[in-house]
């Protein structure tokens, strides 16, 4: 589904990713830990199209697309979903109206008819439950006033609404308690499925007790030093980053 | 050499004018003013962002307002909007054209100028204050009376439709009186129409007067040709317990300068000023608003936003003047602002003088670009970039319309604005 080769990012001309290989197929979980700084969230900035990252080399194969090719709506469309480390708070836009939009521009580039007020809402009422969002938060701006665990929930809920094939979630257990973040890993594992995969950007193992990962694998100064299975998160957890440094500072 | 010219228009209009003319004082007063002082230039603090007076000068030939052009009844419900209901009155240059308009007299009287006769012509709107002011008095011909009597609720809006079409280097000088009587309410609305491409001067002066416990909300619509150089002067005076409510959305024009004054004279009243700028292009808009807190208990509320595009130019000038007498007054002020190119230029500028010393007041300005990371977060969830944009740019506009409370015209702005927004920011 997703396969991607010596991948090469920078911003402002500091090289950050240098040389990410990782292949995920449909149905897989992988798991991306590291310690701070070590280019995990600029992974995702990068898949998801944000434009300060300056892609130096490498590509980025999505069910056949280049998706370094693509603007960041038509990645959103082709079905790559980015629940944000730091959902934006955007005053004035409903985010019932958001939703209702990028639904029905998703649904056009995928050759589908708009959802009608009603459908939409008896959509929006189901995927609701899923993350166990409140409707009033949704009859407000979009994220505006929303606690943090609420800005995560409504990440989930859009991905419930948008059904991406490939969701990248950037630490999202940031911040949350451990009632929410049972609620959003939820919310998750409800929307897996033989046909979609997950990525789980985190710093902390917790999470990984929760959406249990195929694949973990450990990034440092720009690449994947290290991959195993879900055993790999508790060492870490135990053990921390440090002996993964030394073992690749040592091999420089 | 400037004042030359207007005296020469002058004595020619003045000829021209029967010799009983209730408007003679205003004239006498208005030619002395401009004698004096002449049009306000760039070294005046109060136009130092605004060459309006230079651009006039140099293309204006006669001061004389334009005769009025051919206008059908096609061209004014072309101008109207879905689920508008109320009276229409139409302007042709600056003239009351009374065949075209749509007047039931339902709960208020209208009059020319000439034909009412009142006594608070003129006393709302002070020439000293403004050389424009002056310049209207000298050269309106006639205008309306617009009169709410007591306690008259009038139930649907009156649309004050001006149609402008005039030579490049004609000026047109309409001028509105409205009177709303004690305890009475009444909504207006206000558009004006450029019927063709060519430069105008358009120079307008409406006084209103809320009287004590009245209520007035009066919403407009600037959306005048590429070249129209537009002098817009609106003084509103507002008595105890009464309400005035303005909304203005202004969305063309070459240059425009707004002088908008609420004198709060009584105790209990409350004056709101809302205002919307969408420019692009080269227009330049200057908004000068002036609130004057005079009696103790009144409220004012400003909050006045922009998008400039382009090498367009924005100015906000707000004063808020809180005197002696004015305790427990509550005033804000906010002039928001997004600039989309590197050429838009803003001049903002909040002036508080305050004497009382039991007020709260606020003020704040902000200008910056749009948030590009509102719009990747759009973008990231399937929203094209262009309707991303035009979807937060509304976000910031539309809190400004929020506050027109009929809701048919706040409906038209909203569909002009997204308009705009959807397909020139």
């Amino acid at each position: 589904m997703l396969s991607i080769k010596n991948l090469h990012a920078s911003i402002e001309g500091t090289p950050i990713l240098r040389g990410i290989n990782l292949e995920v197929k449909p149905g897989e979980v992988h798991a991306i830990m590291g310690p701070n700084g070590s280019g995990k969230s600029t992974l995702a900035s990068v898949l998801a199209g944000r434009e300060e990252y300056e892609v130096t080399d490498g590509s980025v194969d999505f069910l056949g697309k280049d998706l370094l090719d693509l603007a960041p709506e038509d990645r959103a469309r082709e079905g790559v979903f980015l629940a944000f480390q730091y959902p934006v708070e955007i005053p004035g836009v409903s985010s019932t109206n958001f939703l209702r939009t990028a639904v029905n521009q998703v649904r056009e580039y995928r050759g589908l008819e708009p959802l009608d007020a009603v459908k939409f809402l008896s959509e929006m009422k189901e995927k609701m439950k899923l993350v166990e969002i409140d409707q009033k938060l949704l009859s407000r701006a979009l994220n505006e006033g929303f606690s943090g665990g609420e800005k995560k929930r409504n990440e989930i809920f859009q991905m419930a609404m948008l059904e991406p094939k490939l969701s990248i979630l950037d630490e999202t257990d940031s911040g949350l308690d451990i009632d929410a973040l049972r609620v959003v890993s939820n919310g998750v594992n409800k929307l897996k499925s033989n046909e979609n995969a997950t990525i789980v950007v985190t710093h902390y193992q917790r999470l990984l007790d929760y959406i249990v990962p195929d694949y973990v694998h450990v990034l440092y100064k720009g690449r994947i030093v290290k991959s195993g299975t879900k055993e790999l998160a508790l060492e870490l957890e135990e053990k921390g980053y440090d002996w993964i440094k030394e073992e690749v500072d040592a091999a420089v | 050499m400037k004042t030359i010219q207007i005296n020469k228009a002058t004595q020619q209009f003045l000829q021209v004018q029967p010799a009983h003319s209730s408007f003679s004082n205003l004239r006498k007063t208005g030619l002395e003013i401009l004698e004096q002082e002449g049009l306000p230039h760039i070294k005046e603090e109060e136009y130092k962002f605004t060459s309006i007076s230079r651009k006039i000068e140099q293309q204006i030939q006669d001061y004389r307002s334009a005769s009025s052009v051919k206008l059908s009844a096609d061209q004014v419900s072309e101008a109207l909007f879905s689920d508008f209901e109320g009276d229409i009155i139409v302007f042709n240059n600056g003239r009351f054209e009374p065949s075209l308009s749509r007047v039931s007299d339902e709960g208020y009287t209208i009059s020319t100028l000439s034909e009412a006769a009142s006594a608070l012509l003129g006393t709302i709107a002070n020439p000293e204050a403004d050389p424009f002011i002056a310049l209207n008095n000298l050269f309106f011909e006639d205008g309306i009376f617009l009169k709410v009597p007591k306690g008259s609720l009038v139930q649907k809006p009156i649309f004050l439709l001006h149609f402008n079409q005039a030579q490049e280097g004609q000026a047109i000088h309409a001028r509105v009186l409205i009177e709303v009587e004690d305890q009475a309410e009444v909504t207006l609305l206000e558009n004006t129409i450029s019927l063709d491409e060519a430069a105008y001067f358009s120079n307008t002066v409406t006084e209103v007067k809320v009287g004590s416990n009245a209520h007035a909300h009066y919403y407009r619509l600037q959306n005048e040709n590429k070249q129209a150089i537009v002098t817009n002067n609106f003084v509103t005076d507002i008595h105890r317990s009464a309400t005035f409510t303005t909304v203005a959305t202004q969305l063309s024009g070459d240059m425009l300068r707004n002088n908008l004054s609420l004198n709060l004279l009584e105790s209990g009243c409350e004056g709101n000023m809302y205002g919307l700028y969408l420019l692009n292009g080269k227009t330049h808009v200057d908004n000068h608003t002036n609130v004057d807190h005079t009696k103790p208990h009144a409220d004012s509320n400003e909050l006045y936003k922009g998008i400039l595009a382009d090498s367009s130019r924005g100015v906000f000038n707000g004063k808020i003047f809180v005197r002696q007498d004015a305790q427990k007054t509550n005033a804000f002020q906010q002039n928001n602002n997004i600039l989309l190119s590197e050429d838009a230029i803003i001049n903002t500028k909040p002036q508080l003088e305050i004497w009382a010393d039991d007020v709260k007041c606020s003020h704040g300005c902000t200008t910056g670009q749009l948030d590009e990371e509102a719009l990747f977060y759009l973008q990231a969830r399937g929203i094209g970039k262009d309707q991303a944009r035009g979807l937060l740019l509304y976000a910031f506009a539309g809190e400004v319309l929020d506050h027109i409370a009929y809701e048919p015209f706040k409906a038209y702005c909203i569909e002009m604005v997204q308009e705009r927004l959807g397909t020139q920011f």
